[in-house]
């Protein structure tokens, strides 16, 4: 990998050592510039990843593999100790999905835990003890370093030029597209499988071109590490084989491939399937079905190729490639058959709405209904890659023009790509390294044309010195002087106008490039999602902390045990920062679990009541920003709540009863019965009427005048809201102590006393008791 | 009758013309084929209840064999062209890191 940056060191060659000591000061520039362009704002976010580190670090490995999720201060050696088991005190005491618990070994991606593990664990080695949470937060930047480095590496495959894997460095180091899901603080899975996603192809290029098994080995460690880290590993496992198809289909099987790709094949396959998450899938599902039906075809050619080396019997050939298109086709059709069977899983269904686009709306509102899995619309394109999305179709089309196996790879991995980001944005991510090496090779080409090339040399000259004896040049050579066409066309741009006009065109466009980066990144993509910024009118700024405000109290008004019942999106951070357990959380696992608490949120009183009890909630948390103008509130995701919950329970759920009669979506005087007896509705817009003046209640981010009456809760009671409204959390109350209703409580309270005292006998019934 | 003799005569073409080291390969081949379809029928036969052995064991062989079938094609003279920068001492330490990671892995999922 190296080597080729040191290289030049080694051979004593003055031009070449300057070259790469530049490169090598602009390598680590790069890296710099891409480590630093994501520090605009530091803030942890995805929470469930950091406790998960946090488990590893304090625990071990082995524990954490083993990891249920139940207390996180377990400790696995007082777990050793005899003790005797008092079931009445300790019921089950899951911190997620509350009833069910979570097997947390078995279900997440363990590379990026693991990876800030290790680490953390060498740091402290070295005597740097660094607080896990920093190397958690900068984890991200430090990856992108490398995945600028790793575009470098695979870019010097594709072309010869010089700048083209500098170019494809910058471009991948400062890309809005890339830098969106990799700020520092940003701890996901795609912090480090993008880097692992170009490491990957980088070797399985360089397996290719050489036909080496130890690149190919390489290559699958590489692999089965991306496997661990990132469920996005299935494009991978596809795009290798559709390369090897390809080039089977172009009539270019090489024993090369076969090399690289059985020896990938057979490697990762096994390495995939150390990861508990992953398991069987390889055999059992059929998104890796096509990486083993081109393994067998590749077998099947390799052997054909090895007999007719062989067999010089013209029919005997042709007879061998019949038998191998029949074997084919006849495990094809097995293969579909155990499909259609079932002993082969079908596509997993985040997969399958890749394709059918429609799938998820229908099927499963849960995928859906997060706002990256829309489609992508055009402005994204250029916001995300400026420049680039321009220059990438140019790149591609050069790569048809040379089409060595690397440039095969480049065009499918470019088709495929960009149709998958076009499906669902967050499938830009993938995207993006395409566009950057496509993008690179174009501007490496203009510049190679406008300003490495050197101008021609006079044709005398020429002819004295190299004494080249041409027929066409000698014919040439008679009529010299005497016709213009007929003179040799002498090739090559070697006007200084032109030069300066096209190289000074691109610097701007670069510069122009960088600017339209670094805005984007501290504008668009630098917020954290905990703490909202807002400009007061004076232009200074305001931070509102609403979240943390309500996490903290949760963490310090609460027992130990309290569950909390939110919607989904809040699930991690409030397991992470209020530390207490929750009833669903962004792994979203369990869709019937998530529909309860949609139920539980857009039902009457009456009938979330006891679907609260059943599951010992003693907190619920809503998040409201008809205050503020948050538009990411509650109300806003109600539908989805509504539509997922109407998919488990269709005849007591029904999404059109909460449309108005002309079908809108209203919280005020119009809404309609249904919306408005909602318990999400109620515990939104309860006690809301008391801000204002009356009758003047306003919701900001609906822009509408709410009913003069708020809502009244009977079953919950307010316990905290936070200072600007955003979260407010409501005790669920206990049973009545005389065993009334709770609606019938609050109204004896209030002292509405029924007016008919007339004794009026109803209906007795028998007590059964 | 013609594929009779044709096989006939490629199995002769193959027992004069191929190096003794080759043929050595070839044996080596032939038997992680026997133990991999032993495996096989006998997974048929008896149900994969340990399936992870199954796939450990299985996934050996057909690992195995692939890795020694890269390692014959890569020191074949006639792929001279093919593998510039690959020697023969080259391929057999290539296929000596293959061997050594796939059996760390088969080891490690047998359980």
């Amino acid at each position: 990998m190296a080597v080729e940056v040191l290289e030049p060191f080694l051979k004593g060659d003055t031009g070449r050592n300057t070259r790469g000591l530049l490169r090598l000061i602009i390598l680590c520039t790069i890296a710099a510039a891409a480590v630093a362009s994501r520090l605009f704002s530091v803030i942890l976010d995805p929470w469930f990843n950091f406790r998960a580190t946090k488990y590893l670090v304090q625990n071990g490995f082995y524990s954490f593999w083993d990891w249920f999720d139940d207390r996180e201060a377990s400790h696995p050696v007082a777990q050793l100790v005899y003790e005797p088991r008092k079931p009445a005190e300790e019921p089950k005491r899951t911190r997620t999905w509350h009833p069910l618990g979570r097997v947390t070994g078995g279900t997440l991606y363990p590379g990026l835990m693991v990876t800030s593990g290790i680490i953390y664990h060498v740091l402290r080695f070295l005597s740097m003890p660094v607080d896990i949470r920093n190397i958690c937060v900068l984890l991200a930047p430090g990856f992108s370093g490398l995945t600028a480095f790793a575009s470098y590496l695979i870019t010097s495959e594709m072309t010869t030029s010089p700048s083209a894997g500098l170019l494809a460095a910058i471009f991948m180091g400062i890309t809005p597209g890339y830098i969106s899901r990799s700020v520092a603080g940003s701890y996901d899975n795609e912090a480090i499988a993008i880097f692992l996603l170009v490491f990957t192809f980088f070797l399985w290029i360089k397996s290719v071109k050489n036909g080496s098994a130890m690149w190919g080995a390489l290559t699958a460690l590489f692999y089965g590490y991306m496997v661990s880290a990132w469920g996005g590993y299935v494009f991978i496992t596809n795009l290798l084989p559709l390369h090897t198809f390809v080039l089977i289909c172009m009539g270019r099987y090489s024993p090369r491939l076969y090399v690289s790709y059985s020896t990938w094949f057979a490697l990762g396959t096994l390495a995939s399937m150390q990861v508990p998450f992953v398991g069987f899938l390889p055999i059992r599902s059929s998104d890796h079905m096509s990486a083993l039906g081109v393994f067998g075809l590749l077998q099947l050619v390799a052997f054909v190729e090895f007999i007719r080396q062989q067999v010089p019997n013209k029919q005997f050939q042709t007879l061998l490639r019949g038998l191998i298109f029949v074997v084919f086709v006849v495990s094809m059709g097995v293969l579909v058959l155990l499909t259609v069977s079932g002993v082969i899983a079908p596509w997993s269904g985040r997969f399958y709405s890749l394709w059918d686009t429609g799938y998820a709306k229908i099927h499963i509102p849960i995928i859906a209904s997060v706002s990256e899995h829309q489609p992508t619309a055009w402005p994204a394109f250029f916001f995300d890659l400026n420049l680039m999305i321009w220059l990438f179709p140019a790149g591609v089309y050069m790569c048809f023009q040379q089409l060595k196996d690397e440039h095969v790879f480049v065009v499918i991995y470019a088709v495929l790509a960009s149709y998958f980001a076009g499906v669902m944005v967050r499938l830009m991510l993938t995207l993006t390294p395409v566009v950057c090496i496509a993008a690179a090779l174009a501007i490496s080409s203009i510049l190679d044309t406008y300003l490495v090339a050197e101008n021609p040399i006079p044709k005398e000259t020429q002819a004295n010195g190299q004494a080249t004896s041409d027929s066409i040049k000698s014919a040439a050579d008679v009529i010299k002087d005497s016709l213009r066409s007929t003179r040799n066309p002498v090739l090559g741009i070697y006007s200084y106008v032109s030069k300066a006009s096209v190289v000074g065109a691109v610097t701007t466009y670069l510069l122009l490039f960088v600017l339209h980066c670094t805005w984007v990144t501290s504008n668009a993509y630098s917020s954290p999602s905990v703490v909202l910024a807002s400009k007061l009118p004076d232009g200074s700024q305001h931070i509102i902390d609403d979240y943390r405000e309500a996490y903290y109290w949760l963490r310090q008004n609460t027992p130990d045990k309290a569950k909390i019942m939110s919607w989904w999106d809040y699930g991690y951070q409030i397991g992470g920062m209020a530390d207490r357990p929750t009833l669903v959380d962004n792994n979203t696992w369990n869709n019937t679990h998530i529909a309860t608490v949609g139920k539980a949120m857009s039902s009457r009183e009456e009938v979330s009541y006891p679907i609260l009890r059943q599951h010992d909630v003693d907190y619920v948390l809503v998040v409201f920003g008809g205050l503020l103008g948050y538009s990411g509130d509650d109300i806003n995701k109600f539908l989805w709540m509504v539509r997922i919950s109407e998919g488990i329970w269709p005849d007591e759920i029904n999404e059109r009863n909460y449309f108005t009669a002309r079908g809108e979506y209203r919280v005020d005087d119009e809404a309609t019965p249904t919306m408005r007896n909602s318990l999400m509705y109620k515990m939104s817009y309860y006690n809301y009427n008391a801000l204002f003046p009356a009758g003047q209640a306003q919701d900001r981010v609906r822009g509408s005048k709410l009913p003069a009456e708020g809502p009244q809760l009977s079953t919950l009671e307010e316990a905290f809201t936070s200072e600007n409204w955003i979260i407010r959390i409501y005790k669920v109350k206990d049973l009545d102590n005389v065993g009334r209703d709770h609606g019938s409580a609050v109204a004896f309270d209030k002292g509405n006393k029924k007016k008919k005292t007339a004794k009026r006998r109803g209906a007795r019934v028998l007590r059964v008791e | 009758q013609t594929a009779q003799t044709v096989l006939f005569d490629l199995w002769q073409r193959y027992l004069n013309t191929t190096p003794q080291r080759v043929k050595l390969i070839d044996v080596f081949m032939a038997f992680l084929v026997v133990v991999g379809g032993l495996q096989f029928v006998y997974c048929v036969l008896v149900g994969n209840y340990p399936f992870n052995a199954f796939l450990a064991g299985f996934g050996a062989t057909v690992g195995q064999f692939v890795l020694t079938a890269s390692l014959r094609i890569q020191t074949n003279p006639e792929n001279k062209r093919e593998f510039g920068s690959v020697s023969h001492e080259r391929a057999f330490a290539d296929f000596v890191l293959g061997s050594l990671i796939l059996h760390f892995f088969c080891v490690n999922f047998i359980n």
